[in-house]
């Protein structure tokens, strides 16, 4: 047996350490929820930790692994949320079985989110660095926008889609199924607990073994230095594009998934904010670190909560966390200061100091 | 007639846009950071405006001569106390502590003036111009907005070109090391572009929140991000750029809105400038990005 384990290599190895850690915490979850020990809030949040896992770590992908700046994340995953949650409406009485419809709403989802996702890739091909960030910008902006103003329902003759408000007329009997900015009312709660975990960890393997893998080393020298990566042979535009669909996938599954936990969906809810705070939790986990975005991701949607004993000041206190955070985190002064004073070397230094007294005696 | 009004009141936002982006555009082409908390610095000049005149009642004079001063001042802190200390972090860094900023002044803000929009007093107190026989009416915010913004556009133009100060931002931008090396005293220079940047934020503001005419905590963070936009538009960096690029960027959100859509405004603004960044990757007048080997 440990001659086994000691087979496997060391990726996998991190892998399964992972996956373990993610199943305990959700048995330590479910014996929690059937003792009855766990408060409705924290419930809430379970959901909440899941799909913001998923959201990081796909993000991590474009900002950690290809190392571009994207600002609209949350488009992709409105794509997934608003494409899933249409499939879902207009086939909850085609579709009785709640598996196979749910199944392939996230098909859906996460199918249309890859489109758009090798859409923006083909713009990441042209620009760069900074006016990247503005192009996804941008787009999470358009995809709020456009989702904002549109309308669609059915009646007895069929589809029907305006933009805009009080453009649509239906006959009688007909139903509005997206309302422009009162969004999807009525989506059916598909998603529970376990599906998210499953996903999650689906969404983590996928990932961390694409970095590890040919693909993800191309992807990573790109990142390092195009242009030599370029001359070794490696096709710049097949991995940025690869790299940006695989994340657009995760983030638009994500969607979905929030948007079969949520009762009325609407698009207001993905605007620029949400791309910045996925952000926020791939740059607090270490950029490039998958474990850790999934790490931040939930510290970050628990301190809030957390901090809700502050009333008006709660969110006062998160900005000065973050900005104390970055600046303890990155700022060169902090970082000398903090080698100096790790309890690592200070424990070092004892154990050299107690060794060194006893050879002496 | 009606285009040339509708003309008339995207060049009046555009202009609004063209002053905030270049505040955007100097501080991205000195210290080469995207400073989101920008948008909110015109937050606090509005509601400095509100307190000074509608609370305390003082004159408009004062009120505006208060916000510049006031805006000043927290540019130049924010520089000092959030973002000198990750000078040499990664720009990743810079984002995310300037997004910090940004969060932080809105939960200021509706802290202290609470969640209600407010209704906010113009600063002008101006007769409209009628042209045409009346059929085309100019109001007096877009008349000053619009001056205003060639003053500005003139005045910083020559700062910039003739002044020492303005020759140390230059030299800053084109090369950092190589301006420590001349004697130019970099820190200093970074901050007085903070400075200049707000100040000019709080210029903005009077002109934008005189013609909404409302104030609310987050009332500074779109017009933020359009000037962002607008400095990307003509290429950042360029101050001729973000003043073309906020006037077009002005002129198509409102004749989109009139002739197009209302709710699809925004949307055409941003489809246009992932169109022309596709063309042009670097913007209007950006710079040609030369790769080393």
């Amino acid at each position: 047996m440990a001659d086994y384990i000691r087979k496997i290599s060391k990726n996998t190895r991190s892998n399964l350490i992972t996956v373990g850690t993610i199943i305990l915490i959700y048995l330590a979850c479910q014996v929690l929820i059937g003792a009855g020990m766990m408060s409705f809030l924290m419930k809430g949040l379970l959901m909440q930790f899941c799909y913001y896992g998923m959201l990081a770590i796909s993000l991590n992908l474009t900002v950690g692994i290809l190392g571009e700046l994207s600002l609209g994340h949350a488009g992709f995953m409105c794509i997934g949320a608003f494409t899933g949650a249409f499939f879902s409406k207009c086939m909850i009485n085609v579709i009785q079985n709640t598996f196979i419809r749910f199944s392939l709403a996230l098909l859906v989802g996460a199918l249309s989110a890859a489109v758009f996702g090798v859409i923006i890739g083909v713009v990441v091909l042209r620009v760069r660095g900074d006016y990247l960030a503005i192009v996804t910008l941008a787009f999470g902006e358009i995809v709020k926008n456009v989702l904002n103003a549109l309308h669609i329902g059915i009646d007895s003759d069929g589809f029907h889609a305006a933009m805009g408000a009080g453009k649509l007329e239906l006959k009688e009997g007909g139903t509005m199924i997206i309302d422009g900015a009162q969004g999807i009312i009525g989506i059916p709660r598909n998603s529970t607990f376990t599906i998210s975990v499953i996903f999650l960890i689906l969404t983590y393997i996928i990932i961390s073994n694409l970095v590890n893998s040919r693909s993800g080393r191309a992807i990573m020298a790109i990142r390092d230095n195009r242009i030599a990566a370029e001359s070794v042979g490696i096709d710049v535009t097949k991995f940025k594009i690869l790299a940006f669909t695989i994340s657009a996938t995760f983030a638009g599954l994500a969607g979905v998934i929030y948007a079969h936990n949520i009762n009325t969906l609407e698009s207001s809810k993905f605007g620029y904010n949400m791309s910045i705070m996925i952000l926020v939790f791939v740059v607090l986990g270490g950029i490039g670190n998958i474990r850790g975005s999934m790490i931040s991701a939930v510290i970050l949607t628990l301190l809030p909560e957390y901090l809700r004993f502050l009333k008006n000041y709660r969110m006062l206190i998160y900005a000065i966390v973050l900005i104390v955070m970055m600046i303890f985190n990155w700022s060169p002064a902090c970082i000398k200061w903090r080698k100096e004073h790790s309890i690592k070397d200070a424990a070092f230094r004892l154990a050299k100091k107690v060794f060194k007294a006893r050879k002496e005696a | 007639m009606r285009f040339l009004s509708y003309l008339i009141e995207g060049i009046r936002l555009g202009s609004v846009y063209s002053i905030i982006a270049l505040g955007y555009t100097m501080v991205y082409g000195i210290a080469k950071m995207l400073n989101f908390a920008h948008g909110d610095v015109i937050m606090v000049g509005g509601f400095v405006v509100f307190t000074v005149m509608s609370i305390w009642g003082q004159s408009p004079i004062l009120a505006v001569i208060a916000a510049v001063i006031v805006c000043t001042l927290l540019g130049v802190t924010i520089e000092r106390i959030a973002y000198r200390p990750l000078r040499k972090a990664t720009s990743l860094a810079v984002l995310i502590t300037a997004i910090g900023v940004s969060y932080l002044l809105q939960n200021l803000a509706l802290l202290i003036f609470g969640a209600n929009i407010k209704s906010f007093t113009s600063v002008f107190n101006l007769e409209p111009i009628r042209l045409a026989e009346g059929e085309i009416s100019i109001s007096g915010e877009t008349v000053v907005t619009i001056i205003a913004c060639i003053v500005i556009m003139i005045g910083l133009t020559t700062f910039i070109k003739r002044s020492k100060t303005g020759r140390a931002m230059i030299a800053v931008s084109e090369d950092k090391d190589a301006a420590v090396l001349m004697g130019v005293n970099v820190n200093k220079t970074i901050a007085t572009t903070f400075a200049i940047g707000s100040a000019l934020a709080a210029v903005a503001s009077v002109l934008q929140f005189s013609s909404i005419p409302s104030i609310s905590a987050t009332s500074g963070a779109m017009p933020g991000i359009k000037a962002f936009i607008a400095a990307v538009f003509g290429g950042i960096g360029s101050i001729p750029g973000a003043m073309i690029g906020g006037i077009l960027l002005g002129v198509i959100e409102i004749l989109g809105r009139r002739y197009i859509s209302m709710e699809l405004s925004d949307a055409i603004v941003f489809l246009i400038l992932i169109l022309v960044l596709l063309v042009k990757p670097t913007g209007i007048l950006g710079k040609k990005y030369h790769e080393k080997v």
